[in-house]
């Protein structure tokens, strides 16, 4: 059964609400443990690849260095025949030869290190998406087991703190009535700021002699003077 | 990243987070540490976040499934479903019998992720409610 399956099934059979694990603890720490041994083999594995790469690379110098060798030893040949010096030219031909099978052996090596470096980068690479598959299928347990011990955690705190859990409806209703009250307090300190600015705006007027003026002390007098007349 | 670091980078912020919203954490003991963040002005519908090996998981618990009109069951599930793509970051489901609105977030996530990802989720989770009242009791 597949990981998704399990967790499926483990939810709706309630195990969540027996508190019961979704997959047993020991299962969980046998699946951990394979991951492990996994990445352990990807290590060697890498390890190995190294090494092959290595001898790959040694193979490869060696074919160069026999391939020079043999052209350069054709060469003599050729000096040694245009000589005339026969014995000579079979002698090098003789080196030749060795060479030849030198290469051979060589190429063979390379050819063999060359088809394990590849068959290592492929196991290396099926290793990488097997450990990552396991791991993404371990997270969803630990995951799933997480929330249900948070929510556990959550419901003990509510429980113990005696807070009463809200319906969805109330709880919208007093944010919303926060938010309202919340947008006539900006409203009114709106309201408060251009009234503020009103009143400037007559001190102004005032200051400059438009508009109704203040009952001064001296237009009194002339009112009362004017009266007495 | 756990619950704590998070509860010392929100609490730091204060009135300054980019977001505009005064979060308030509390850390809940248990098996699993989680932290109760509330958010100023938003009290009832605090935020429950846990740290998992590779993941933060944010949840706002919506409603209790007795809260659903016995007849409008279906129609609120199939809404829901609609509207998981559309809205952002986060994701609909049920713990138990309790509806909810969560995000994951990577646990490589910066700060800045976590706020966002908070100050949104809050914002769903207002909206979720209201829009879908009609199939509440």
């Amino acid at each position: 059964m597949s990981i998704f399956k399990k967790i499926m099934t483990a939810i709706r059979g309630g195990a969540s609400e027996a508190g019961e694990a979704i997959i047993d603890a020991n299962a969980t720490r046998i699946f951990e443990q394979e991951i492990r041994d996994a990445e352990n083999h990807l290590t060697k594995a890498k390890r190995d690849l190294t090494g092959v790469m290595a001898e790959q690379m040694a193979a490869k110098r060696e074919i160069d260095r026999l391939t020079r060798e043999i052209t350069e030893h054709e060469g003599y040949v050729a000096q040694a025949l245009e000589k005339g010096d026969e014995t000579l030219a079979l002698a090098i031909a003789e080196k030749i030869a060795n060479l030849e099978a030198s290469l051979a052996d060589q190429q063979q090596a390379h050819d063999s290190f060359s088809g394990s470096a590849e068959r290592l980068k492929e196991l290396v690479k099926k290793s990488e998406r097997q450990v990552a598959e396991h791991k993404r299928q371990l997270s969803m347990v630990k995951t799933t087991e997480s929330v249900q011990k948070a929510t556990s955690a959550i419901t003990d705190n509510f429980t113990s703190s005696n807070s009463k859990l809200l319906s969805a409806k109330d709880s919208l209703e007093r944010i919303k009535a926060k938010q309202q009250k919340f947008d006539d307090k900006m409203k009114a300190g709106e309201l408060l700021e251009s009234e503020n600015s009103d009143t400037s705006l007559q001190a102004q007027l005032k200051a400059a002699g438009i508009g109704s003026q203040d009952n001064s002390a001296n237009s009194v007098l002339e009112r009362l003077k004017a009266k007495q007349k | 990243m756990n619950i704590h670091t998070i509860a010392d980078h929100l609490n730091s912020l204060a009135d300054n987070s980019d977001t505009g919203m005064s979060f308030d954490c509390q850390p809940i003991s248990g098996e699993v540490d989680v932290l109760q963040i509330s958010i100023l002005e938003r009290e009832e519908l605090p935020i429950f976040v846990s740290v998992t090996e590779d993941q933060i998981i944010c949840i706002s618990y919506l409603w209790d499934v007795d809260e659903v009109k016995p007849d409008c069951i279906n129609d609120m599930h199939e809404s829901m479903l609609e509207m998981n793509i559309p809205m952002p970051l986060s994701s609909f489901s049920k713990i138990g019998d309790k509806y909810v609105v969560f995000g994951a977030l990577s646990i490589n996530s910066s700060f800045a992720d976590v706020e966002h990802e908070l100050a949104v989720l809050s914002n769903n989770a207002i909206e979720v409610i209201d829009d879908m009242s009609d199939f509440l009791l």
